[in-house]
């Protein structure tokens, strides 16, 4: 049996978890999520200003703090930090442990980032479309920021075999994480569906860090022990794919039925076949079973072969956006909010700003469940306390976006009373980067693994 | 038939796909998973979320965690970084859904 725990559900989450999971408990691995779609973007946008740049940083500062803890334990660890510039995040972790006199074999996997090798896919008749809409990437080439496909865990897992203490990723698909460490611990191979899959469900169930075991679960969840020092997920799994989730004993949270249904149900498309680089995974095979406090046990799990492509994010430049807020207070906030956002269509209008989209809603009053909340009742309106009039636009064109957020101070004197402007001066432009999903033939991407100290 | 407000009968946790929201219902006693199959459709589900989920909706079954899972396409103003919404992911749609009132012998 061995041991996997996720301390890190994406970058900004909690910066002393990954710390309790190594120092609290019996641990084996520890896997660290910091990649969001998003945060693609914004680490190209810092290489290219800095070429030692480009990873996650909180990651060299979480090494520095518990190297010493790492080697006295021996837990290894696999985190997909090294963003757009694995080499630089490696370097920088070696330099760590340079510093503090400890000797580490540090591994980087990567060949996730394609995108210097755009042009030469679309010039080879390599399509890249959006997998949603269809639409030729030529539609965009202009405006990409980054480019990745999501590897799979077998590059992780040779990482390992070739003695990596830690192993620092690009983009790998988050279950494969926690996958990666049972393909190298129990020998498993591709072909071994069922339990390929068993480690995806295994990944996905701790990907969310605390997800699982009690964060943001609405079952009975203001009896849930503990918040404060809520416990992450780990994994014990075993060589035939079952595993058991539960967390360090003394940690609060939970690991029940609920807690761990909720966290199977988060982001699933089709349950019967999830998709990753290494399997189909089905989720309708899953057999959970309650088998002590805080420990859930998943058996029976089944999958098929994976398909011959990898899915690729893209992320392009799409324009600008600004949203604007105002806080109406008792008496007749909804009715105030609600001329005030007339107010700001009609003086809009008058400065002959076009936008492509606004959106407006009224936090407060129904802007999280829409229609499904229904307006407040002609009774309930006149008694709610204070109404937040939220108005966002969007559009190519920077300088309307910048103008509109000029309309947003002035109603504090000039539009319906008893207002406040939430002290936060007017709203910021914010360029906006989406993204562009695809899929990319397998043998178009040749993942690259390399060891240090070199092995010769 | 009585009505019953299906927070009573199941919890929830709601996720984004791009412009896509995914939420997943579980049935908070095995014997209400039947119920929630049958009241619980993808048409109600539309129609539950007029005005927000402008796609289709689409259903699937995991009767072995008592549980459904609902697709809702064009349910997030463009999704992800695009969407001007204060929930640009539908997290919250999750006890939006848990509002509905369905049918319970």
């Amino acid at each position: 049996m061995i041991r996997i725990a996720n301390g890190q559900g994406f970058w900004g989450d909690s910066l002393e978890a990954p710390v309790h999971l190594v120092r609290r408990g019996p641990l084996d691995y520890l896997t660290l999520d910091y990649l969001a779609e998003v945060t693609m973007s914004i680490l190209q946008k810092q290489r290219a200003r800095d070429p030692k740049t480009g990873y996650a940083r909180d990651f060299v500062d979480l090494i520095a703090r518990v190297l010493p803890d790492l080697k006295e334990r021996r837990v290894c660890v696999i985190a997909n930090a090294g963003g757009v510039n694995p080499k630089a995040c490696c370097e920088a972790v070696l330099e760590t442990a340079r510093r503090q006199g400890i000797d580490v074999r540090v591994a980087m996997v990567r060949g996730d980032d394609i995108m210097d090798r755009l042009d030469d896919f679309l010039k080879r008749g390599v399509e890249l479309n959006n997998m949603e809409t269809g639409e030729p990437l030529s539609a965009i080439r202009d405006q990409v920021r980054s480019a990745n496909a999501y590897l799979g865990a077998f590059p992780v897992a040779e990482a390992l075999g070739r003695g990596a203490e830690i192993v620092v990723t690009g983009r790998v698909a988050d279950p494969c994480l926690a996958l990666a460490p049972m393909i190298h611990e129990f020998r498993w191979e591709r072909g071994d569906w069922d339990k390929l899959s068993a480690g995806i469900i295994a990944g996905h169930t701790i990907e969310c860090g605390a997800q699982s075991t009690g964060g943001n679960c609405q079952v009975d969840w203001e009896t849930i022990p503990d918040m404060a020092d809520i416990g992450y997920p780990i994994v014990e799994a075993e060589p035939d794919g079952s595993f058991v989730i539960t967390k360090h004993a003394g940690t609060g949270g939970r690991v029940n039925l609920d807690t761990v249904k909720e966290q199977l149900l988060y982001e699933l498309g089709d349950p019967r076949e999830y998709i990753t680089p290494d399997c189909l995974a089905n989720f309708t095979s899953i057999q959970l079973a309650q088998v002590g406090p805080d420990r859930v046990r998943f058996s029976g799990i089944k999958g098929r072969a994976a398909t011959s492509f990898y899915k690729v994010s893209i992320s392009y430049s799409a324009g600008y956006k600004a949203i604007g807020s105002l806080v109406y207070a008792w008496p007749d906030a909804y009715k105030k909010a609600r001329a005030a956002e007339k107010i700001l269509r009609q003086r809009l209008d008058r400065l002959g700003l076009r936008f492509d989209h606004i959106r407006v809603e009224f936090l407060g009053a129904n802007a999280c469940h829409g229609i499904a909340a229904a307006e407040p009742t002609s009774a309930a309106e006149p008694l709610l306390n204070e109404v937040v009039l939220r108005f966002g636009v969007r559009g190519e064109n920077r300088a309307a976006i910048e103008r509109f957020t000029r309309e947003i101070p002035p109603l504090a004197l000039n539009g319906p009373p008893v207002v406040s402007g939430l002290g936060s001066g007017r709203p910021q432009v914010e360029e906006i980067i989406a993204y562009w999903p695809a899929l990319l033939a397998k043998r178009e991407v040749q993942p690259e693994v390399t060891v240090w100290p070199s092995e010769s | 038939m009585a009505k019953r407000k299906l927070i009573e009968l199941a919890h929830a946790r709601s996720g984004d796909k791009g412009d896509m929201s995914n939420i997943g219902l579980i049935a908070r006693k095995p014997e209400y998973y039947p119920i929630l199959v049958r009241e619980v459709t993808a048409e109600r589900v539309k129609q539950h979320f007029a005005g927000v989920c402008l796609g289709k909706v689409e259903r699937f079954e995991l009767p072995n965690l008592g549980a459904l899972n609902f697709l809702l396409h064009q349910a997030l103003d463009g999704g992800g970084t695009v969407g001007l919404k204060a929930d640009p992911q539908g997290k919250t749609y999750s006890s939006a859904l848990l509002r509905m009132e369905i049918d319970v012998d």
